[in-house]
């Protein structure tokens, strides 16, 4: 752990995927200890574990009886252990002096497909593995394509366990090769590959003198150097704001405030999506009754007691406006001009993450940014097959499918396109019986109402 | 310009806008518990005013401004606290004018409902009390102060994480949690958990304690105590932790990195009397808090799980 310059190190989120046991827990392991995040109990813990289920002894014959099992730091979960294998995602933290990184160790499992998208929906980089013996796998296909499908926006392949293949780069360039074409049939813009041993630390945290022909950085110093999806959006993206709450204190103001400047107050709580906003900006509110858009200004940026001249995505603030304008849970601000039109046909993408498959017909909620109505699915367009990355027709989708679907919307919502604006193009399908999420929804073809967003 | 896809020659050359991480977490939790408090009915937030339970309520309070937190405070009190401990938790309550509701292990004990361990710590009977007063109050969410780096269990929870009818945690069976899109819904009896802290280190509370000068417990900074050894730990001489045949007690400068039940809770030797020092004594701390500070957590490999199988935090 590190304190230097923490007032200005910002957030990075990473999360692993590819098949089972490629090495993506044993690579967080070893990022964690090479990186000295493991604090010694920690380390206690674990040596005792792999001592007693009598891991160790490498291939390659470094570091004999020393070696622990780094799998152990992240898959925590009883059965896990018992298994040998990841089931649900394990959140780990690290900082080295450039960056705060939160780390999602996801399941490589195709039953676990679900925890893997979970974790990847948040990510700013997905570090894909690659058992470098048996190259690129379905399973690694699919989660190539979850990553496109989440517009991660950066890929790196770690093409792990270069100890098994005697360092070859014949073998890793063949890898390679395999990866860089499957990104490319699926239209993945920047991906990069590092070979790497997660069990003996090669190229994860030090640059390694076993592999000389790799000239490019070690895979620590890739992921300190990617940019963060929020710093990304920030200068491309217009203003958008989801109203989750209304503030009215009058009646229950926080103690020690003086009633007075409050009479009137009222303002909407909400986190920026996407963009930036400044006191005086036009914004307009598509309001959830009866697809109704007002324009008005903002009056004032809130937090907690302190009033900003702007605020930028993902800070949560309070939004006043200058005209007295009926606003409530649901609605969405956006910077004026940068908008269609809400709607109540919706064309998506879905990542289907539930045993229950889904028909034509079927009745659903939908749920988008602070609201939810109930939709109506009008037809099953598309399945994804994963050998070919192209698109059949599908009469319904099973567990882990991908398939495009149109559904009809009980009341309209302001749905943008999922490639523009991650955001509000991001959508949940809950089933409206026991409640549970049923798929990841990403909206498509909507058209684009995005004038010239202003520079900087 | 369309922003279509982020390729290469599109990443960003100039200023960034990003956040500092502290904001960025400060953001995330605010987020979360505004979530909650709109989507429902009768949340409360568990308060033992240890740290990251203090630290969750001033992020309330921030969500809010300027109205007040909109929701109780619950306490399990497993009537081994730290009297300056309860002391700070009736202050603190009574400054932001919230309601207190206490759940008491003493009660459960005193009727017979629960008996006491043979090692004498009350940290995991406190479900039972916990899981009376949310259906008593019928709190269908209850925010906990739970991070993910303190165990390996809490690392795998989800943000929002939903319960059955008897508080159980079904760790092979979670939902999915997309993007920021938390989905609350539950059956009659079920009721949510919401860590909104979860993505925070302990590194990460106390850089935010000391940036927003939080107050705290003064047994979080070094004092000096009564102390004997026990366990590899430095335990408090109290009324419910008293020395043993052959356990010397020393005054010694300690403070303590958690504050729990105080018969299983150690102090660390420090002389951190202030935030920044604790910042600075976390960041080369080589244990971790909980390995450092609780017995009960060295009960068996997968202590936490079990226990929030059975409903605990
Ligand atoms: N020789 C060698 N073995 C490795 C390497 N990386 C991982 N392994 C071994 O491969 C096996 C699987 O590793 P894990 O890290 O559990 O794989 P995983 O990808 O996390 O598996 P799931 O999460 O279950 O999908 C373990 O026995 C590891 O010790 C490597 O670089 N070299
Ligand atoms: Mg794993």
């Amino acid at each position: 752990m590190t304190i230097t310059d923490f007032q200005t190190a910002t957030l990075f989120r990473f999360a692993t995927a590819g098949s089972v046991d490629d090495g993506k827990s044993t690579l967080v392991g070893r990022l964690l200890h090479d990186s000295k995040s493991i604090l010694a109990d920690q380390l206690e813990a674990v040596t005792r574990t792999s001592v007693e289920r009598g891991f160790g002894g490498s291939a390659s014959g470094e570091g004999q009886g020393q070696q622990i099992d780094l799998a152990l730091l992240t898959d925590g979960l009883r059965a896990e252990r018992e298994q040998g294998i990841t089931i649900d995602v394990a959140y780990r933290y690290f900082a080295t002096e450039k960056r705060s990184f939160i780390l999602a160790d996801c399941p490589g499992h195709v039953q676990y497909t679900k925890n893997t998208v979970t974790g990847a929906s948040t990510a700013d980089a997905v570090v894909v593995l690659i058992d470098a013996r048996k190259g690129v796998l379905e399973q690694t296909r699919r989660h190539l394509a979850v990553a496109r499908l989440l517009r991660v926006p950066h890929i790196v392949a770690a093409v792990n366990k270069i100890d098994l293949v005697g360092f070859s780069e014949a073998v890793f360039r063949d890898v390679e090769e395999q990866l860089l074409r499957a990104a490319a049939e699926l239209g993945l813009p920047d991906v990069r590959v590092v070979p790497v041993s997660a069990l003996e630390g090669d190229n994860v945290v030090e640059l390694s003198a076993r592999t000389p022909w790799y000239t490019g950085p070690a895979l620590l110093e890739v992921l300190e150097t990617l940019p963060a999806v929020d710093e990304l959006e920030n200068e491309f993206e217009a203003f958008r704001f989801p109203v989750q709450s209304v503030i009215r204190p009058q009646g229950a103001l926080a103690p020690g405030l003086d009633p007075e400047p409050f009479r009137d107050y009222r303002g909407y709580a909400g986190q920026l999506a996407s963009g930036v906003v400044r006191v005086g900006d036009s914004v307009t509110v598509l309001g959830s009754a009866a697809g109704t858009q007002i324009t008005t200004s903002v009056a004032g940026i809130d937090f907690a007691g302190t009033s900003l001249p702007q605020a930028s995505a993902p800070q949560s603030v309070v939004l006043r406006l200058s005209d007295d304008i009926d606003i409530s849970r649901g609605d969405l601000l956006v910077e004026a001009g940068t908008f269609a039109e809400a709607s109540q046909d919706l064309h998506a993408s879905l990542c289907w993450l539930s045993p229950k498959p889904l028909r034509e017909g079927a009745k659903v909620l939908i749920k988008h940014g602070s609201r939810t109505v109930q939709g109506l699915v009008r037809s099953i367009k598309g399945w994804l097959d994963l050998a070919s990355f192209s698109e059949g027709p599908a009469a319904d989708l099973g567990l882990n499918d991908i398939g495009t679907v149109q559904i009809r919307l009980a009341s309209a919502l302001p749905v943008e396109d999922y490639e523009r604006h991650r955001r509000t193009g991001a959508f949940l399908v809950i089933d409206p019986v026991d409640g549970n999420t049923l798929a990841a929804g990403i909206a498509s073809g909507v058209p684009d109402g995005e004038g010239e967003p202003r520079g900087g | 310009m369309n922003t279509a896809y982020l390729t290469e020659d599109r990443l960003p050359t100039g200023t960034r806008t990003g956040l500092s991480s502290l904001d960025a977490l400060e953001s995330e939790a605010i987020h979360i518990i505004r979530e909650v408090v709109a989507e429902f009915e009768r949340p409360a937030l568990l308060f033992s005013g240890g740290k990251d339970s203090v630290l969750m309520l001033h992020l309330a309070t921030k969500a809010f401004w300027p109205g007040k937190v909109p929701f109780p405070v619950l306490h399990v009190d497993t009537g081994h606290n730290f009297p300056e401990v309860l002391e700070f938790r009736d202050r603190t309550v009574e400054r932001l004018g919230l309601r207190l509701v206490v759940g008491s292990v003493q009660e459960f004990i005193d009727r017979g409902d629960l008996s006491e361990r043979a090692d004498g710590t009350r940290n995991p009977l406190q479900t039972v009390p916990l899981l009376d007063a949310i259906s008593r109050h019928r709190f269908d969410a209850v925010f906990g102060g739970g991070r993910r780096d303190e165990d390996k269990a809490r690392a795998k929870e989800r943000i929002l994480s939903l319960r059955d009818e008897f508080g159980q945690w079904d760790p092979r069976n979670q939902r999915p949690e997309l993007w920021n899109l938390y989905n609350g819904r539950h059956t009659v009896g079920q009721h949510v958990r919401a860590f909104p802290i979860s993505n925070w280190t302990e590194l990460d509370v106390w850089r935010y304690i000391e940036r927003e000068g939080i107050e705290l417990p003064g047994l979080y900074y070094a004092h000096e105590r009564e102390v004997f050894r026990r366990d590899g730990m430095w335990r408090a001489v109290g009324e419910v932790s008293q020395p043993r045949d052959g356990e010397e007690v020393l005054t010694r400068t300690v403070r303590y990195r958690t504050v729990g039940d105080m018969s299983c809770t150690g102090a660390v030797e420090s002389v951190a009397a202030t935030a920044h020092d604790v910042v600075i004594e976390v960041a080369a701390s080589t244990l971790t808090e909980r390995g450092a500070t609780r017995a009960d957590d060295r009960i068996s490999e997968a202590a936490m799980e079990d226990r929030k199988k059975d409903g605990y935090f």
